[in-house]
C-alpha cells in the first residue's frame, strides 16, 4: 500500500511534530500518515535524529544533589507489565484506534448534510481532528481555510481542485486554498481531517450551521 | 503508538519501539568509514554498548556514566524548551528512569542513544508543560527474533555522529533557527516562514540519514 502514497508531509510539519510544537489534532494525523507511509516514517526518523543532534550538543545544567540515587531508587519499584503493541487490522491506524476507541464501526458519526457525516474527535482545542464520512460521488461543500488543515484518505478517495488523493494520501491546505473535495463514485470516502482554525464555507447555509457543527 | 498504559507518561516514539534483541549483533564490530574520527564514532559505539549493559545485566555503571552525559544536556535541554529548574530536575529524573526501564526497546540501527533520549524528554516535554498527550505512530510489525544488520547499526551512529558535525560546522543565525524550532516551539507555520533555516544546507545530511533509515526499516 505504500507504494501508492503520491501526497506526503511537508518538511516543516514533519519537523514541527517531531520537535513537538503542534497541537494534539495534528500529531494525531501526522501519526497515522506515517504509520501508513514508510516515506515519511524514514523522514521523520532523520528529523528526531536532528533533534538527537541538538541535545547532544546542548548546553549541560547540573543535576541536583542526590538525583542519581533519587532515580536508582525509584528504579526499585517493580515494573508494570509490558503492553502488547496495536497493530491496525485494516484501515484504522492505530493511534486513531486509541482516539475512536476501536475501528471505524466504533464511531459516532454525526450527519451535516447531503449525506457528508463527521465525528470530532477528543484532543485539546487549540485544533481539531475530526473523521469526515464523505458517501461516493458526494461533495464536501466548497470552502476554504483560515490556517491550516490536513486531510488524510483511510479509505476510499476523493478529488479536488489539486489533484486526486487515495488511501494513506494527506492533503496538506492552507489559506491560499479553496477547494470542494469530491469523493470518487466507486467507493465512499472516509477521512481523518485537522485544522487549526475554523473552515470557511462559501454558501450561506453552511456558514449559518458553523457554530453548532464546530467545522 | 500510543500504548493505554504509557499514555499517561513516558509513550516510547514509534520508531524505536520495534522490539526486537538485537544486542549481540554489537558485540560484531566491522570497518569504520575514514571520514569519522575514532573519538566521535567510538564514543556513539560507547552509549549503545552502556545501554545494552543495562537491559542484558541491569548494569549500574553503564546508567552512572549515560546519566553523568546525558542528564545535564536534557535537564539544559528542557530549561530552554520552558521548563523551570524544579521541572527540569523532576523530568529529566523521569527520562532517565524510562530509559533503564524501556532499554529494550532501544533500536541501535533505527537511533543512536542521543536521538532516542531525545524522543523520550521530547515526549515528558510534552506531558509536562502542555498536559497532553502525543500520538504515535503505529509500529512497524517486526519479526519477533530479528537481529538488526549490524552494518546498519554501525552505519546509523556513523550519521548520526556527521549529523551533529554538520549541526556544530552551521553558521550561527542558521543553528539558532534550528534550534528555535526544537527548543522554542517554533509552529510549523512559522518554520514555513523562516525563510532562513537551513534546510537545505543540512538537507544532504537527512538524506543520507534518511537512507540508512530506509534501508534499515527494510
Amino acid at each position: 500500500m505504500t507504494e501508492q502514497i503520491k501526497h506526503h508531509l511537508t518538511d516543516s510539519l514533519l519537523m514541527a511534530y517531531s520537535a513537538g510544537s503542534l497541537p494534539e489534532a495534528f500529531n494525531l494525523t501526522i501519526a497515522a500518515h506515517v504509520s501508513m507511509c514508510d516515506e515519511c516514517r524514514a523522514r521523520l526518523g532523520a528529523f528526531d535524529s536532528l533533534g538527537g543532534a541538538l541535545v547532544e550538543g546542548s548546553e549541560s545544567v547540573e543535576m541536583s544533589a542526590g538525583s542519581l540515587e533519587a532515580v536508582m531508587e525509584r528504579l526499585k519499584a517493580p515494573e508494570r507489565p509490558a503492553e502488547k503493541p496495536i497493530y491496525s487490522n485494516g484501515i484504522v491506524p492505530a493511534p486513531l484506534r486509541d482516539y475512536i476507541g476501536g475501528d471505524l464501526d466504533a464511531v459516532r458519526w454525526k450527519s451535516i448534510g447531503m449525506g457528508v457525516k463527521q465525528a470530532i474527535l477528543p484532543t485539546s482545542r487549540d485544533a481539531t481532528a475530526r473523521l469526515l464520512f464523505i458517501p461516493a460521488g458526494a461533495a464536501v461543500p466548497d470552502h476554504g481555510h483560515r490556517g491550516t488543515e490536513l486531510t488524510l484518505v483511510l479509505k476510499g478517495s476523493f478529488a479536488d481542485e489539486v489533484d486526486h488523493f487515495g488511501p494513506g494520501d494527506i492533503e496538506v491546505a492552507n489559506e491560499d486554498l479553496n477547494h470542494t473535495p469530491v469523493a470518487d463514485i466507486g467507493e465512499d470516502c472516509i477521512c481523518l481531517a485537522a485544522t487549526d482554525a475554523p473552515l470557511k464555507f462559501k454558501g450561506l447555509i453552511p456558514r449559518l450551521a458553523q457554530p453548532f457543527l464546530r467545522i | 503508538m500510543l500504548r493505554e498504559a504509557e499514555s499517561e507518561s513516558h509513550s516510547i516514539p514509534s520508531p524505536l519501539m520495534a522490539g526486537r534483541a538485537r544486542y549481540s549483533a554489537m558485540q560484531r564490530q566491522g570497518p569504520r568509514p575514514k571520514n569519522v574520527t575514532k573519538k566521535d564514532a567510538a564514543e556513539n559505539d560507547d552509549w549503545v554498548t552502556c545501554i545494552q549493559r543495562i537491559r542484558e545485566n541491569e548494569d549500574r555503571q553503564a546508567f552512572e556514566r549515560l546519566f553523568g552525559h546525558f542528564a545535564p544536556r536534557v535537564k539544559g535541554f528542557l530549561m530552554k524548551s520552558g521548563a523551570d529548574e524544579a521541572m527540569a530536575e523532576e523530568c529529566t529524573q523521569d527520562v532517565m528512569a524510562t530509559l533503564w526501564q524501556k532499554a529494550h526497546l532501544f533500536d541501535p540501527s533505527r537511533a543512536s542513544a542521543a536521538t532516542w533520549i531525545f524522543t523520550i524528554a521530547r515526549n515528558r516535554k510534552i506531558d509536562a508543560l502542555r498536559k497532553q498527550k502525543r500520538p504515535e505512530p503505529e509500529d512497524l510489525p517486526w519479526g519477533p527474533d530479528e537481529e538488526p544488520d549490524q552494518a546498519d547499526v554501525l552505519a546509523l551512529q556513523q550519521e548520526t555522529t556527521q549529523l551533529g558535525k554538520a549541526i556544530k560546522n552551521l553558521p550561527e543565525k542558521q543553528k539558532v533557527l534550528i534550534e528555535k524550532a526544537y527548543f522554542r516551539d517554533l509552529s510549523h507555520s512559522e518554520i514555513a516562514e523562516e525563510t532562513g533555516l537551513p534546510l537545505g544546507t543540512i538537507k544532504s545530511r537527512i538524506r543520507l540519514a534518511l537512507d540508512r533509515l530506509r534501508h534499515a526499516m527494510k
